[in-house]
């Protein structure tokens, strides 16, 4: 089966190696000035008009955002626009925003969308093309509070569509969390009467989770942002953590996971997102509780963002002005469970209060929910080059998990 | 077709280009090409605002690798997690292929080897979230196990080491069923005949012969185990192994270079592995 003569394999394993290296040395010599220059954003065209529709559309989307009627039949946003327009919607679920990032990163989707924490990574990528919102007609009434921001614009020019925003909970099932949780202490109390019955999210990102309750409770490590972490702050976040994960059964990055993890009662709290909550009580198997604690909440504010290699550039600026549209954003954001972005939205969704429920017009409780953004060296506090970027939020997290 | 023919019969080399073009493509372009294009980016680094690759030299892939225990304890742990399933598995495949092999009536064999492989018809996944509805709380594992006070355990590296060790478990039973088959039934009688007990037989006769069967599907649990990331992910609750270590870095960061570097561990163990088994001698006469 195995016949490897071993002096010879030597000699040909270390011929090899000594190839690679050659190779690796060579390619380097012409990319140098590239890594060394200022971050700039790649130039990719804009559209400037719509034609008609290509007959298909693919996109990355969080689950629950594209639904036609597969989870409940009364849920349906995707087959009027595709009757409309002509444009068979393919939607590809993204868990994290990395994968999302990644599966731009291929060229195969016509947009996504991209939470905080993806979308500056797509614009400086040149994975992304500008948008063109007098092409968008509902872009006009969306609240004002989210155009022109630093997670969807560069120097004036928008890079997508807001769609919605909103806050990461904390769900609890109430039959066996007897007294309700107010606080983010809950998950990370190392004496928690919930030991390995608490669940957290699976991203680098959820080290935000934990610097906000720090943020709170630590006022000595004078955190301003989550996502502004210098070496003595991190270390506290990320030390925290190691802490909860004694109490933590699981993570969960995959929401299929995280709604049975919840209803076969091997979870019974833990982040999470409303539309998981809004699964598991459809379900009627368990019914949870889902809270903004008293520290306030990560949250996401998603931006719906067209390919710089779109194949169907029409599709999706139908879809963009579709998914904001009055009747398809308030039908999304009640199914999610976020603030719709559309301000005239507030007026067609099903539960009247919805809009005050969630806060959708208030720009004053929009600015005290810490949005996903991508953590980088030059803090976004503005104290200069001293903060931890993604890659050693990403290291971090697999020393977290051990 | 017959001028053809007789061009091939005349031309040796060409009937050689014709048969081993293909496979030889696939071989070196396909498997060894995109092997070796992996090990040159393990020595590149990528951009970790844009995820844009920077194709310099660097070692910081392999020090970080090196330096942080963190990535120690996970090797360490999947090597374990990889042992404990191939031993698993030979302790669960000799009693079953010997009954196989030696007990069952003939004319029920081959139908019993078909069973044995028909899991290996059904979906990696389904099987795998069956078991992971097996080991949550609520499932039949702790309904069963609750009358003798028993808690199963839960979602962690034991609920994973099972799993992984009944998904391998075909691969284990099936050079095990055709190693025993190759022994002749006299053999066995001979050496009862000439005084030796069971056990004797069984230690002199039975797992020399068989040695070489059981590394044979040692090298497929072993290395299937180590190459793992989807059943962790799925019954693993918060732990990992180092697949997941190169998955994330693919999937999560978009770190292609770390995680090629990362990829070189499985591929030295593995080799490490069959590196040993050769030295056993046990590829010898297989």
């Amino acid at each position: 089966m195995i016949a490897l003569r071993s002096k010879r394999t030597i000699s040909i394993v270390s011929a090899i190696s000594a190839a690679l290296l050659l190779l690796a040395g060579c390619s380097s010599s012409a990319k140098n000035d590239a890594s060394t220059a200022a971050p700039s954003v790649p130039k990719v065209a804009m559209a400037d008009a719509v034609g008609a529709g290509e007959g298909a559309l693919n996109i990355v989307i969080w689950a629950g955002y594209a639904e036609n009627g597969s989870s409940d039949k009364a849920v349906d946003w995707v087959t009027p626009f595709e009757k409309a327009t002509g444009c068979k919607v393919n939607a590809k679920v993204g868990n994290t925003s990395d994968e999302m990032v990644t599966l731009m990163k291929s060229g195969e989707y016509d947009g996504v969308s991209a939470s905080g924490d993806a979308t500056l990574r797509l614009i400086y990528g040149g994975d992304v093309a500008p948008v063109n919102t007098s092409l968008v007609p509902n872009y006009s009434t969306v609240s004002d509070f989210l155009k022109d921001k630093p997670w969807n614009s560069v120097a004036g020019q928008m890079y997508g569509i807001p769609h919605g925003w909103g806050a990461n909970v904390l769900a609890y099932n109430p039959a066996k969390v007897t007294t309700p949780p107010t606080s983010w202490g809950a998950v990370f109390d190392p004496a928690s009467p919930y030991k390995g019955a608490i669940t957290a999210y699976d991203s680098p990102i959820y080290i935000a989770d934990a610097a906000l309750y720090l943020m709170k409770t630590q006022p000595d490590l004078a955190i301003t942002d989550p996502y502004s972490l210098d070496e003595k702050q991190f270390n506290a976040a990320v030390d925290l953590l190691k802490a909860q994960k004694l109490i933590v059964g699981e993570y969960w990055s995959d929401y299929t996971k995280a709604v049975q993890s919840f209803e076969s009662g091997n979870t019974v709290m833990g982040t999470s997102w409303q539309v998981i909550a809004n699964l598991i009580n459809g379900d009627k198997k368990v019914a949870v509780e889902s809270i903004v604690p008293s520290e306030g909440a990560t949250g996401w504010s998603d931006t719906w963002m067209i390919s710089a290699k779109a194949k169907h550039p029409n599709c999706m600026y139908k879809w963009m002005d579709h998914i904001i549209s009055p009747t398809a954003n308030a039908q999304v954001a009640e199914w999610f469970g976020e603030a719709p972005s559309q301000t005239l939205s507030c007026a067609e969704t099903s539960d009247k209060s919805f809009c005050d429920t969630y806060h959708a017009t208030d720009a004053m409780y929009a600015s005290q929910i810490h949005y996903w953004t991508t953590p980088t060296t030059a803090c976004l506090d503005g104290r200069g080059n001293i903060c931890k970027d993604y890659a050693a939020w990403t290291q971090a997290w697999t020393a977290i998990k051990g | 077709m017959k001028t053809f023919s007789v061009w091939l019969y005349q031309h040796r080399r060409g009937r050689l280009a014709l048969l081993l073009t293909a496979p030889m493509l696939w071989l070196v372009v396909a498997y060894l090409g995109s092997l070796a294009t992996m090990l040159v980016s393990a020595f590149w680094s990528v951009d970790t605002f844009t995820g844009k690759l920077v194709k310099q030299l660097t070692f910081n892939n392999f020090s970080l690798l090196f330096t942080n225990h963190v990535y120690r304890d996970i090797a360490l742990r999947s090597i374990v997690v990889a042992l404990l399933v191939t031993v698993i598995d030979v302790l669960l495949a000799l009693p079953i292929a010997l009954f196989l092999a030696k007990v069952l009536p003939i004319r029920f064999r081959n139908f019993a080897v078909v069973l044995i492989v028909l899991p290996l018809w059904s979906s990696y996944l389904v099987k795998t979230y069956a078991w992971r509805t097996m080991f949550s709380n609520s499932g039949v594992l702790a309904w069963a196990l609750k009358p003798l006070g028993i808690t199963p355990p839960s979602y962690g590296l034991l609920a994973t080491t099972l799993t992984l060790a009944y998904l391998w478990l075909p691969y284990m039973i099936l050079p095990i069923y055709a190693g025993l088959e190759r022994i002749p039934d006299s053999l066995l009688e001979a050496s009862g005949d000439l005084g030796a007990s069971a056990g004797k037989t069984y230690r002199n006769i039975v797992m020399p012969i068989l040695y070489p069967a059981v590394i044979a599907g040692s090298i497929f649990t072993f290395s299937l185990s180590l190459g793992d990331y989807i059943v962790v992910k799925i019954v693993g609750g918060k732990t990992q192994l180092f697949a997941n270590v190169i998955y994330d870095n693919i999937g999560t960061a978009g770190n292609l270079p770390f995680a090629a570097a990362a990829a070189i561990f499985p591929i030295v163990t593995v080799l490490g592995y069959l590196f040993f088994v050769r030295r056993s001698g046990a590829l010898e006469n297989f």
